[in-house]
């Protein structure tokens, strides 16, 4: 398996060969800089191209294919709109609020895309409690949607702030529950080791039946924090407008419909990495030629390959349900979800204590 | 023709009150403004002039029905008695009647404009205003008025103005249109909430108010047809058919069988489609998008068939005085056997899709809940009273072309919720379904248009004419003096008790589910405005 | 006066120009003020992003508003032009459709929403009521025609138009935008002291 951290520890070698310590540290960190940045703008046109084309498909229609073979460009058109559109300032908004709010939510995914490994030795931030981190800095795109509402000074997009903050703050607990299930399995928080850990067997196949419930959850509970699908009442378009960005247009506009594709993005690689193995090919133990084969594909491959299976499932469900109410959607979360969350919790770790996992 | 009493301003309200309770007319089909003119010297003693208003009720046991008539000939002031507190629906009609001619009705603590703006000068249906020299394009934001003046009676006999407020200042008003996706068209509801609960609406009308009516006073009774089709667009077939039986009705004009078992089939095909687009809607409206193109792909369909007989795909043009405009195409027998079979093959898929979903059902079931008093008290007809258990249709009450030669069953709910009133549309599409198929293989040879005269003139006499339309029962009527041109022709809109209604539905719930039931009821705001 | 050169732009055949009279205007101006390779490439890069990805407002007042959602349904797609996104927000959304009549009490909305869109926008007047009052141009509360509160880019005559018809409007203004000069032409910027007024 290729191990990505031949050619970090090269490029630093390399650095401190030719200039002090630090420079070579604030050179690596721009470069790192520049990658996040031209990989989150690369995925985010690809998701929301996917998006488009598996919408229209499902709706028995074709999505855009006038813009290049297959509409391929057309994202690259709507992201080339966008930047030239005029950004506004509404006269009695409150400016600074205002204007800082899709800074905020980008740089939420930002700090949370960061933490992903996407191959062995090549993860951007990694140390020991870091599924601690990405949990709390999912939660700072809270404060981005809240703000937007507040400073856009229109009761509409107050409204849908309410809404999506209540939310999001709720769901966060189940997400992160289901997420804890895995870290009593793997004993360890750090996103490497939980990758290691499946390296003879994906801990949606070890962990059998609560892997599974925590699986399901978890998907459930991502769907709801990133305001898509059956819980997309923050932006109900046939409701309030558009919610909480009524008020925005250029490219403030299109950092929260950027935010909102990568939050998807990110919710499915997390469940990639810690349910189906992240990078980790599929391995059955005793057959080895079988895992010889499967190594030969690289990490990365694997990793996208599963990111955008889950990606495809949590747009299939968005397609096909329709939208819960408010009260109904905090209900289910505080009446059913949690509580089974906490059920399965429990079951985990008796099952880890007792050795009965694969 | 009709039958039309006169009574007196002075005994209106005990001669109301007495048909409400004695002889239980509890449906106020349709409350009429009308403008007799001023008194000339050579009128017959008992013809009637002034401003007035007329009424036709029904009683929904008995089934007895009659036509009632008042009148004042003050044109400064003219002030006459309400029926708002008999029946419920007669707010808003007073309303329109005061826009649109200036009658003040005692009683009713809401006399604000409806259709027309705020600061608009005149009232134009009467027959000597002016309204255009009066009322240039003002491009200024309408002020939103909440005082509302009402005239009310003091015991000795003197009239006193009070004034009532809509909405108080502490309420938090938002404002729900006129550009939304989810409300049918340009309707702008004016809601007070708290959180996100909901304590009142007050509907702002009007802006699609295109002077229908006025303009028909001045055009030809062939050129009035042309503008039925543009009401609800969803209904066009049979709103032209309810003014085309109207005209054949008051000239006597009888037409052939051959006409009769087209035009019927063709209402049918025009409520299926119709009931499409209402899945459509509601199905976007709750947040499925998938369900509106499965609507919209099915009913394209239809459209091919009215494409190819009629020549138009939404505004067909079909109905003429005298029967049809053109004759059957030789492909449409056949088209329609085809579509009859692939669509209750594919029902299923709206079901499994939509019906069946727990989220669906969810946010439609106990929503909304409308009594059968309530939905009687306001007039509210259509899937909208099928569904609380109101047997309204006009289908069955009050047979019209072949509806009385064919066996269908008329779909009720008692439940009266979002969801009955989801399901009577969609049971409504299989039995037209089964009204067609009885009719499309024995259509008889004949003359497809009976000859009339090159200039029509209706004889005198006032003529009321209700089709069961895919929204409920769209009423004509027309007053005729005897030329060319209609006296007064008048459109009972499907639409106005259910945006009235909307009120009452949706005290106590959620701004979500004021989608969901804007949805069930199937309004659609051309019709309401005219 | 007399066009003695033949302009050659991409995409746009010259014989089409027969119909556009103001799309002539334009490539006029285009070749007489003359603009620099640099500027030009990025002229036209910028166009082509913004003719593919016109996101309409999803404003429909009647019947016509009842074709454009057949258009933005299976059998015709405008998804596939990339229209699909019909943004409900109008600072968001880049042409504003005018679907059906408009009324007097309708105007000041209409106006108030062309307002808050945010430039470059364009508006196209579908069906004959948008384009001079239509069959209700003996009304007393129809505008009769919509440019007179808004400057028109597109008519789309029919009443209403059938899908096809609104795609070639469509398609129109599509061209329409690849012709503009982005730079110092399009966006209208209003002084200062003009908005305070």
């Amino acid at each position: 398996m290729f191990d990505f951290s031949i050619v970090t520890s090269w490029i630093h070698t390399t650095l401190t060969s030719v200039m002090p310590e630090g420079w070579a540290v604030f050179i690596e960190c721009v470069a790192i800089a520049v990658w996040i940045i031209t990989i989150y703008a690369l995925l985010a046109i690809a998701l929301i191209y996917m998006e488009r084309k598996v919408c229209g498909f499902m709706q028995c229609r074709l999505g855009p294919n006038r813009v290049g073979k297959w509409g391929c460009f057309q994202v690259f058109a709507d992201v080339l709109k966008m930047l030239t559109k005029e950004i506004f300032n509404p006269k009695h908004a409150d400016q600074f609020l205002y204007n800082l709010a899709p800074y905020l939510v980008i740089l939420a995914s930002f700090l949370t895309f960061a933490c992903i490994p996407i191959n062995k030795g090549a993860s951007i931030l990694d140390f020991n409690v870091g599924v601690f981190f990405l949990i709390a800095s999912s939660s700072i795109g809270v404060l981005g949607l809240l703000l937007a509402g507040w400073g856009s000074n229109n009761k509409y997009s107050l409204i849908g702030a309410m809404r999506s903050g209540a939310q999001i703050v709720s769901y966060e607990l189940s997400a992160g529950l289901s997420i804890m299930t895995v870290v009593v399995l793997t004993g360890s928080m750090s996103f490497s080791d939980i990758i290691s850990y499946q390296t003879n067997g994906w801990l949606i196949f070890k962990g059998h039946i609560p892997a599974v419930i925590a699986f399901l959850t978890y998907i459930i509970a991502g769907n709801a924090e990133c305001n898509r699908g059956p819980f997309d009442l923050p932006e109900a378009e046939s409701e309030l407008t558009a919610g909480y960005h009524t008020e925005y247009s250029g490219m403030h506009f299109g950092f929260f419909y950027l935010a909102e594709y990568l939050n998807l993005f990110i919710v499915a690689a997390v469940a990639a990495t810690i349910f189906l193995g992240g990078w980790m090919p599929l391995h059955i133990s005793g057959l080895a030629g079988f895992n010889a084969v499967m190594d030969y594909i690289p990490g990365f491959i694997w990793f996208f390959a599963k990111a955008f299976f889950v990606v495809f499932l949590l747009m299939w469900i968005k397609w096909t349900y329709p939208r819960l109410r408010i009260d109904q959607l905090l209900s289910f979360e505080w009446k059913y979800l949690m509580p089974l969350c906490l059920a399965n919790l429990l079951l985990m770790t008796i099952i880890t204590a007792f050795g009965l996992h694969f | 023709m009709e039958d039309i009493k006169y009574i007196e301003p002075a005994s209106l309200r005990d001669e109301m009150l007495h048909l409400r309770n004695e002889k239980k007319m509890d449906f106020l089909r349709s409350l009429i403004g009308m403008d007799w003119g001023v008194p000339t010297e050579g009128d017959a003693p008992d013809s009637t002039r002034g401003l007035g208003v007329v009424y036709f009720l029904e009683s929904t046991e008995t089934h007895e029905r009659t036509t009632v008539k008042t009148s004042t000939l003050d044109r400064e002031h003219p002030e006459l008695p309400t029926v708002s507190d008999i029946w419920k629906t007669a707010k808003l009609n007073e309303r329109e009647v005061f826009d649109f001619f200036g009658i003040v009705f005692v009683g009713n603590d809401d006399m604000r404009r409806i259709f027309l703006r705020n600061d608009w000068v005149g009232y134009p249906m009467r027959k000597d205003d002016e309204p255009e020299k009066e009322n240039p394009l003002r491009m200024d934001n309408e002020e939103t008025v909440d005082e509302t003046t009402e005239v009310e009676l003091n015991p000795d006999g003197t009239i006193k103005d009070k004034e009532n407020l809509v909405f108080k200042d502490e309420e938090y008003v938002i404002n729900i249109g006129p550009q939304h996706p989810s409300t049918h068209g340009v309707l702008r509801l004016r809601v007070s909430i708290e959180g996100e609960t909901i304590k009142k609406i007050d509907p702002v009308l009007g802006y699609i108010h295109r002077g229908i009516e006025k303009m028909n006073e001045s055009m030809t009774y062939p050129q009035t047809l042309s503008l039925t089709d543009r009401l609800d667009y969803f209904a066009g077939m049979q709103s032209r058919h309810a003014l085309c039986m109207c005209i054949e009705k008051a000239m006597g004009l009888e037409v052939s069988d051959r006409i009769q078992y087209i035009r019927t089939i063709m209402d049918e095909l025009q409520r299926i489609s119709s009931h499409f687009v209402f899945y459509a809607c509601l199905a976007m409206d709750i947040g499925a998008t998938t369900p509106w193109f499965f609507g919209f792909r099915d009913r394209e369909k239809i459209m091919d068939i009215f494409e190819e007989t009629c020549g138009g795909r939404l505004m067909t043009h079909y109905n003429v005085i005298g029967g049809v405009q053109y004759d059957i195409h030789p492909n449409f027998v056949k088209r329609v056997k085809e579509f009859i079979p692939y669509m209750r093959g594919i029902i299923h898929e709206y079901h499994d899709l939509f019906t069946d979903n727990i989220i669906a059902q969810n946010r439609m079931k106990g929503v909304g809940y409308l009594s059968k008093e309530d939905v009687i008290a306001f007039g509210a007809t259509g899937g909208t009273g099928r569904g609380s258990g109101w047997h309204c249709d006009v289908r069955k009450r009050i047979p019209y072309a072949l509806y009385d030669k064919v066996n269908f069953k008329e779909i009720t709910y008692n439940e009266g919720d979002s969801f009955a009133r989801y399901m009577v549309r969609m049971d409504e599409i299989m039995e037209s379904l089964k009204i067609i198929e009885q009719l499309i293989d024995n259509i008889p040879e004949g003359d497809f248009r009976v000859k009339t005269k090159p200039i029509i003139k209706v004889p005198e006499g006032s003529y009321y004419q209700a089709v069961e339309a895919s929204r409920g029962e769209f009423g004509v009527f027309l007053e005729s003096h005897g030329d060319k041109y209609p006296y007064r022709l008048h459109y009972r809109s499907t639409g106005l008790p259910l945006v009235d209604i909307l009120d009452t539905a949706c005290r106590g719930l959620k701004i979500a589910d004021l989608m969901t039931i804007g949805g069930s009821f199937d309004y659609v705001i051309p019709d309401i405005d005219r | 006066m007399e066009i003695t050169k033949k302009p050659k732009i991409k995409d746009i055949p010259y014989d089409e120009f027969n119909d556009n009279d103001s799309l002539q205007k334009i490539v006029r101006e285009l070749h007489e003020g003359g603009s620099n390779v640099a500027i030009g490439v990025l002229d036209d890069i910028i166009n082509w992003g913004r003719g593919y990805s016109l996101w309409p407002l999803s404003f429909a007042t009647s019947c016509c508003g009842i074709e454009f959602m057949a258009l933005a349904a299976a059998r015709y797609d405008m998804a596939r032009f990339g229209f699909e996104v019909a943004r409900s927000s109008p600072r968001q959304a880049d042409v504003i459709l005018v679907n059906g009549t408009i009324t007097n009490k309708m105007a000041p909305v209409l106006k108030r929403l062309y307002d808050e869109m945010a430039d470059p926008k364009y508006v196209i007047a579908i069906g004959g009521c948008a384009i001079a009052g239509g069959p209700f141009v003996k009304s007393y509360h129809v505008v009769k025609g919509v440019d007179k509160i808004l400057p028109v880019d597109v008519y789309v005559p029919g009443c209403p138009p059938r899908p096809e018809a609104f795609f070639y409007g469509l398609m129109q203004l599509q061209r329409k935008v690849k012709v503009e000069k982005f730079f110092g032409g399009v966006n209208k910027k209003e002084k200062k002291e003009k908005s305070e007024e």
